[in-house]
């Protein structure tokens, strides 16, 4: 794996949102050939879509030939109640882009048939060639998506219940009400996840740093869904300073120690416009 | 995706870099239009999966929902209240030039005058949609003549009259037709009125109460029958009395029944009423405040003499009276300079100056599910405008209307 370890949530948000712009514009993305990416969304990526937005406003950066497809949405929510993540996804990004509401996949968790709309979103993925780079975060507990402690890491998409603590975690937006949150979600597998080209896990605050340490200092556990990706050949991990307290200073140090490597991934930023 | 021969009616406009006035607050969004309506964007993104046909960048402006004036006598010449033989070309004469203050609905006001003249006049003002022609008519506001003799301010004195002979059979025959009228103004101190606010309520008119000497208990009463407007605050009206604050005490009256509200116009045309009695009125009931211009026909023409119903009028600078007197005769401010007036005046925010000239007299017509907001469906009638609430240009059923020679788009 590469640890890009940043000073700050900024930084770190900035690092990856260059990152993600530069694979898509080397990949030169066009009519016959879209750029695959995976969503998450949650607090820690928003810093990431501003900057990706900015790119965008800025004329750098298109959507127009990406796909995308996000992590997990909520069983039951209406899909314009404001938590749901089509609403998140709508006002953190989609709006602000010039992306194909026909290429902007997200799981339908009000669909008739769960299970069927599972497996049409897998066959979705295969159908667009696979995913290109798969952007997470990560719970307190370890999961990567909606895959709770103990689901298994070569799992599919599929309905899924959440954990109290990830209701404990979101109950911040549903006005502390615990009641109010969603008990159940459709996500991607952790198998989905692996299935990408390229994975990248952005994880930033203290609170993190915990599951951090057990995804990539411990062993491979589905305790700790993120770990599976220690068998993943290409897993990039974004962190600020903050997420790394629970290390080894060993670990922090080599890692650190990498970054004028890790820069030459994000310097130059390449533009869409040097392309026309 | 290939492109499509998109016809008008299902062409998407996305209106960009702009804040538009939306829950009360100005948001960085932006506005989309279609079918002359306001879209909503997320809908159409996940559920039709479809983007915007075309782009207009609004440089940084404001967009507001289109003006709405609720009492509005005349302008550019035009008086409503003189039987012509056309009067639906003056209407239409003063429903384009509105445009240009960005009112894009408003109410053809009529002052008081003799049953002959109501009965050619009303036939010929029809409800009707705003369009690239002129402003929408509401409805017909009907300023009197159930009004008090001591309050008449400019009106008529010898056409006045009561409801005593046949309550609302009286104002019926007065009138000749209420097919298209919005609101009628009247005294409610007047014997029999309680009967016949009922009997217009229950007909989806709304009554205001002004012109009058009532005291606050006649007000109060007015208002439990039905009544939900105030026709002017403070102008022709008893003065606020710490013992009796008259028609003034409903904006803070505990009598009035739950769930409703009452509603008064102002004009804030900086003569009509001293900044601090502006300020007073705001602070006493906020969202209640509509703000109307009563403007005359000289609205639009500068100064001179001119008529106003069955009278003379005598125009200086804002100021306009009956000729030969002190009496304030309605105004020449357009609406769109009142809420700039009401926005210095008050110190109230920009969220709540726009309001005043848009939600609440929506609000007042039960109409703001289609006007005086920019919520998702509602009729695609709205302003541009800067920083300091000037009109750039003015929109009906998502159609410019009117443009400012200096705007770009």
């Amino acid at each position: 794996m590469r640890l890009v370890i940043l000073d700050n949530y900024d930084l770190a948000s900035e690092w990856a949102a260059k990152y993600i712009c530069n694979r898509i514009i080397q990949f030169k993305p066009g009519q016959d050939r879209y750029f695959t990416l995976g969503l998450p969304t949650g607090s820690t990526p928003l810093g990431c879509y501003k900057k990706l937005i900015e790119y965008h406003k800025n004329g750098d950066l298109s959507f127009k030939y990406v796909k995308t497809f996000n992590m997990d949405e909520y069983v039951g929510l209406p899909r314009n109640h404001p938590e749901s993540y089509h609403s998140y996804m709508w006002n953190n990004f989609f709006k602000h882009i010039d992306i194909d509401p026909n290429n902007a996949h997200i799981l339908d968790g009000n669909a008739t048939d769960l299970q069927a709309e599972c497996d049409a979103f897998e066959k979705k993925i295969e159908e667009a060639g696979g995913i290109d780079l798969f952007v997470g975060g990560i719970g307190p507990d370890g999961h990567i998506a909606f895959n709770e402690p103990g689901s298994s890491l070569v799992s599919r998409t599929r309905l899924k219940t959440l954990a109290m603590d990830t209701i404990l975690a979101n109950a911040k937006y549903f006005d502390g009400d615990l009641s109010k949150v969603p008990t159940m979600a459709l996500t991607v597998g952790v198998g989905t996840v692996m299935d990408a080209r390229e994975v990248m896990i952005l994880i930033t605050g203290a609170h993190k740093a915990f599951a951090l340490y057990k995804a990539i200092e411990e062993g491979v556990n589905h305790m700790w869904t993120v770990s599976a990706f220690q068998q993943h050949p290409r897993t990039i991990f974004v962190c600020d300073e903050d997420a790394t307290l629970e290390l080894r200073v060993k670990t922090v140090k080599y890692f650190k120690g990498l970054m004028h490597v890790h820069n030459k991934l994000v310097d130059p930023l390449y533009s869409m416009k040097e392309e026309n | 995706m290939p492109p499509q021969k998109v016809g008008a009616e299902t062409r998407i406009v996305q209106f960009t870099n702009c804040r538009i006035l939306r829950g009360h607050t100005l948001l960085r969004e932006d506005l989309w239009i279609r079918g002359g309506r306001i879209l909503d964007p997320e809908k159409l993104f996940f559920e039709e999966k479809r983007s915007a046909d075309e782009q207009r960048d609004c440089e940084g402006h404001i967009l507001a929902p289109g003006f709405i004036d609720v009492q509005i006598n005349g302008g550019f010449g035009v008086d409503f209240s003189l039987p012509s033989e056309d009067v639906g070309s003056g209407i239409a004469l003063v429903a384009k030039n509105l445009l240009a203050y960005g009112v894009t609905s408003f109410c053809p006001t009529l002052v008081t005058s003799p049953p002959d003249i109501y009965h050619k006049v009303l036939p010929q003002i029809i409800v009707r949609n705003g369009s690239s022609q002129g402003a929408g008519v509401l409805g017909v506001h009907l300023e009197g003549p159930f009004i008090s003799h001591e309050k008449r301010g400019a009106h008529p004195e010898s056409h006045l009259r009561t409801f005593e002979t046949d309550a609302f059979q009286e104002l019926l025959k007065t009138y000749g037709s209420l097919d298209n009228v919005a609101i009628i103004t009247l005294a409610p101190e007047l014997r029999r009125s309680y009967e016949v606010i009922r009997e217009i309520t229950s007909r989806g008119i709304c009554v205001s109460v002004g012109h009058s000497v009532s005291h606050l208990r006649e007000a109060e009463e007015a208002v439990q029958n039905g009544a939900t407007f105030i026709t002017h605050l403070f102008n022709a009206m008893l003065p606020f009395h710490h013992r009796d604050p008259g028609i003034v005490g409903l904006l803070t009256s505990d009598q009035i029944p739950p769930g409703r509200q009452v509603f008064f116009g102002m004009i804030a045309d900086g003569i009509h009423t001293n900044p601090a009695a502006l300020r007073i009125a705001h602070r006493a009931h906020p969202k209640g405040l509509v703000l109307v211009t009563d403007a005359i026909p000289a609205l639009g023409l500068g100064n001179g003499r001119h008529t106003l119903g069955q009278q003379d009028v005598e125009v200086d600078g804002l100021t306009c009276c009956v000729a030969g007197t002190k009496t304030l005769c309605g105004s020449v401010a357009p609406l769109d300079a009142c809420v700039r007036h009401f926005l210095h005046a008050t110190g109230c925010s920009v969220e709540m100056a726009l309001e005043a000239a848009t939600l609440h007299p929506a609000q007042l017509l039960g109409i703001e599910k289609q006007k005086g907001t920019l919520d998702f469906g509602s009729d695609a009638d709205f302003v541009v405008l800067d920083d300091s609430l000037n009109v750039k240009a003015t929109y009906i059923a998502g159609e410019l209307v009117w443009q400012d020679k200096t705007l770009s788009h």
